[in-house]
């Protein structure tokens, strides 16, 4: 078996009293398009860098590409990509002059695909860095990470500066990247993006991971909202594990369950004859709050 | 008026503002400024014992025109009052010129630049109020700079009169380069295009008077600069080549207002100018990208010390009769060397290598920098690693140390040749000028060691400089303990031209330099990347 490209196990990091990483596990396998959620100053960005080398790790263990990020720094990075999520260019050098001065640290630069890149983001590279707006900037950044003939991305919020039709042609890149068997690392508070690209996600909260996995299986763990129309009043649903906020009006209900425990709640439903039937799968947002919102967490 | 009302309206909130963030950096220029010209008076009368020696060396600097060109027409030189109109008035105008510049540009084209200005704007403010409160801000600034420089003066014991027209001409001078500087931050469009239309505007102000003052006197007339020393300050005082200086203000305040009213906000009347589309082929190291940075501020320095340097040297062989007898002479430039020309020759060779460390510490200080910026971070996300990254950039401020230095040297020496006719001068005080290499390097080892162990007090590498100016300044006078002086790293070498160069030293110091950069490094491949 072949070891994953990016692979972190209790991986612990504090700056001075503050405990940035605590005992974070990531792992993120060839070939998929691995989100990395988590609101500000859950530690995304922390472990991003430390994986990259550039911070040096308390405890755990961290494995980039089969070798160590700390001692290999330079060695691992000809093998992969980084945007960072807030782009500051050298304000005397031209985004074309910093897309190749990149392209070139990392290896080379293969032109036509240089070229395409710039053309499919409308990115003119003849201005100077001090004179990009904040989208541009991140532009110079994806140009030169996606022109670069590696195997690893990783992407710190690319996309937080860019208007719609860029997101789509950026989504388009990733896909693409994926197809060709690349693997990227996808931090984003963009939930539509995560949900269009990603293969899985791990949710990161106080520098630990709390929850992994497919959207399939992180959908397993969340509520599905139902709404019924009955053929009689409903029974027994009240007493049915795992539905909550149940609303009765008649042959009417509406309440939300817990996906894995929709089976029971159906039998009970057709025992009284269905006559529509309209449920919504809880959305990646729901996911997000569930860890983070308010709502559930007073809830708990 | 109601217009201009609603156009400024929030100026006075505005102006309280910029009032407050520059409230340090307004008084220390002030105080600098004025410092400038009070100092000149004390060390004039410290200089000359008698009226005699001061006449002779008030003769020899009328002939020199090196002297002439650098500070101005000689005017009752054997003075006080006319030796500091001569050496403040000139520098002091170009100095305020550049406190205006910076502080106009500062709230103006570089808040526009960094959006922040678009932020005020949105609020309740008129269109002007940035403008008005950023004149305002650089205006109250000199006029501040002009009354201490007046109150100074008078202070010290120099006529009334002639003491209030030096600090007001010199305060509108201020006004003349503010007024420059607004119409430089409309018609560039971004920061450093305005600091370089204004400041060009410094030079050729400088420059102009130079050459006017040395052989076409109508040359004076066309720079603001000439018009403040046309005032004859302690020479003759007459007021109305002030009114110059106060209609060139008015004009180019009127001038700035209207470009401003007809240009885009984040827009220059001058459209910024594309660069390259790709990178040069040699664009490709860690190395090349620092230089890349760099070179600009390396050819800028090497330029400036050049001129320096022939400067000093141009004047060098004067130095007996320039800077008379008293005991004070004897102690910063005679002590060690017994001989004044060769004490004067040591003391430049110092006094350029403390300027040179200027530009070795600021250029030390780009790795934080880059640091702090984030542009390490896209950089060492690279194939190049933090030892390379560092070396690329300490191989820059190394090379670029010995340009400067060098420039320096050949300056100074052929100052001297160019007076004396004697090229032997290229090896008595070029190659004594390189070996000062060795000094500088050791502040940029203490700066690098800093970078690498405590980057946040990096700047504390500056106190190095500062030991440097004040034993070479005060060693002699106040007899300073050995041990202190031993401490400044550029009391050690030979004291050329006297003496011969001893290799030990010189060695030692550059062990102790290379001692400091690899503790440094290693501790900054250790260390967390911000």
């Amino acid at each position: 078996m072949t070891t994953p490209p990016l692979e972190v196990r209790g991986l612990t990091k504090s700056f001075g009293s503050t405990l940035a990483l605590d005992r974070l596990d990531l792992s993120v396998e060839r070939g998929e398009v691995h989100g990395f959620l988590g609101p500000n100053g859950a530690g995304k960005s922390t472990a991003i860098r430390v994986l990259l080398g550039l911070l040096r790790k308390d405890s755990g263990e961290v494995s980039l590409l089969g070798g160590d990020p700390w001692t290999d720094a330079a060695r691992l990075h000809r093998r992969l990509a980084y945007v960072p999520g807030d782009v500051d260019l050298w304000p005397n050098l031209t985004g074309g002059e910093v897309i190749d001065l990149l392209g070139r640290l990392r290896g080379g630069v293969d032109p036509t695909r240089r070229d395409e890149l710039v053309a499919l983001f409308q990115l003119d590279p003849t201005k100077r860095g001090r004179s990009y707006s904040k989208g541009n900037r991140q532009k110079v950044a994806l140009v030169a990470a996606l022109a670069a003939d590696v195997e690893l991305l990783l992407l710190d919020e690319p996309t937080s500066g860019l208007d719609p039709i860029m997101e789509s042609a950026f989504q388009q890149c990733v896909q693409d990247f994926r197809a060709r068997g690349g693997t990227v690392l996808l931090s984003s508070h963009i939930l539509a993006e995560v949900e269009q690209l990603c293969d899985r996600v791990s949710i990161i909260r106080n520098g630990r991971c709390v929850e992994t996995g497919s959207l399939g299986e992180l959908r397993h763990l969340t509520r599905t909202s139902v709404t019924v129309e009955l053929a009689g009043p409903p029974r027994g649903l009240e007493q049915l594990e795992g539905v909550y906020d149940l609303v009765v009006d008649g042959h009417r209900a509406r309440f939300d369950i817990d996906t894995a425990l929709l089976d029971p709640a159906l039998a009970a439903l057709v025992a009284v004859g269905v006559r529509s039937l309209t449920t919504q799968p809880p959305t990646l947002e729901e996911l997000f709050l569930r860890h983070y919102g308010d709502r559930i967490e007073s809830e708990a | 008026m109601t217009s201009l009302a609603a156009a400024t309206t929030g100026w006075t909130l505005l102006l309280r503002t910029f009032m407050r963030r520059d409230r340090w950096q307004l008084l220390w220029w002030s105080v600098g400024l004025s410092a400038l010209f009070v100092s000149q008076a004390v060390s004039v009368d410290g200089l000359y014992t008698s009226q005699a020696d001061f006449d002779r060396a008030a003769a020899t600097m009328e002939g020199n025109t090196a002297f002439i060109a650098m500070a101005g027409p000689a005017r009752a030189l054997n003075t006080t009052g006319g030796q500091v109109m001569w050496q403040a008035g000139a520098v002091g105008a170009v100095a305020i010129g550049l406190m205006a510049m910076l502080l106009v540009g500062r709230h103006t084209r570089a808040e526009e630049e960094r959006g922040r200005e678009e932020l005020v704007r949105a609020t309740a403010v008129g269109r002007c109020a940035t403008l008005a409160a950023a004149a305002v801000t650089a205006l109250a600034a000199v006029v501040v700079a002009g009354l201490l420089t007046g109150a100074g003066l008078v202070a010290y014991g120099l006529s009334f009169a002639d003491s209030i027209a030096t600090g007001a001409g010199l305060a509108l001078c201020g006004a003349f380069f503010t007024g420059s500087a607004l119409v430089a931050a409309q018609l560039a469009s971004t920061t450093r295009g305005t600091y370089g239309l204004a400041g060009a505007v410094i030079g050729l102000a400088y420059g102009l008077r130079a050459v006017g003052d040395v052989g076409s006197p109508a040359l004076s007339w066309l720079s603001p600069i000439g018009w403040y020393q046309a005032m004859h300050p302690y020479s003759g005082l007459r007021w109305w080549p002030a009114l110059l200086l106060v209609v060139g203000a008015l004009l180019a305040t009127v001038l700035a207002v209207a470009l401003f009213l007809r240009r885009d906000l984040g827009s220059g009347v001058l459209a910024a100018r594309p660069g390259p589309a790709v990178a040069s082929p040699a664009l490709r190291s860690g190395f090349a990208l620092a230089w890349r940075l760099q070179r600009a501020s390396v050819l800028a320095w090497s330029g400036g010390i050049l001129l320096g340097g022939l400067a000093y040297g141009s004047i060098g062989d004067d130095a007996g009769d320039l800077v008379g007898d008293s005991a004070l002479t004897e102690d910063i430039f005679g002590a060690a060397a017994g001989d004044l020309v060769d004490g004067f020759f040591a003391v430049s060779l110092v006094m350029l290598a403390l300027i040179a460390t200027g530009f070795a510490l600021s250029s030390m200080g780009r790795p934080r920098g880059q640091e702090e910026d984030g542009h390490a971070e896209l950089t060492l996300s690279t194939g190049v690693s933090r030892l390379r990254w560092l070396g690329g950039q300490v191989a820059v401020c190394v090379l670029g140390t010995v340009l400067v230095v060098a420039a320096a040297g050949v300056g100074l020496a052929g100052g001297y040749a160019m007076v004396t006719g004697d090229l032997g001068a290229f090896e008595r005080l070029t190659l004594p000028m390189l070996a000062m290499v060795a000094p500088v390097l050791v502040t940029v080892g203490v700066a690098l060691l800093l970078y690498g162990v405590a980057p946040g007090a990096q700047s504390a590498a500056w106190l190095v400089l500062v030991l440097g100016v004040v034993v070479l300044m005060f060693g002699e006078v106040f007899r300073m303990p050995g041990w202190l002086r031993g401490l400044s790293p550029y009391e050690h070498l030979a004291l050329a031209p006297a003496e011969p160069f001893r290799v030990l030293p010189f060695v030692a110091l550059l062990a102790v330099a290379v001692a400091l950069s690899l503790v440094g490094a290693f501790a900054f491949s250790r260390r967390d990347i911000r």
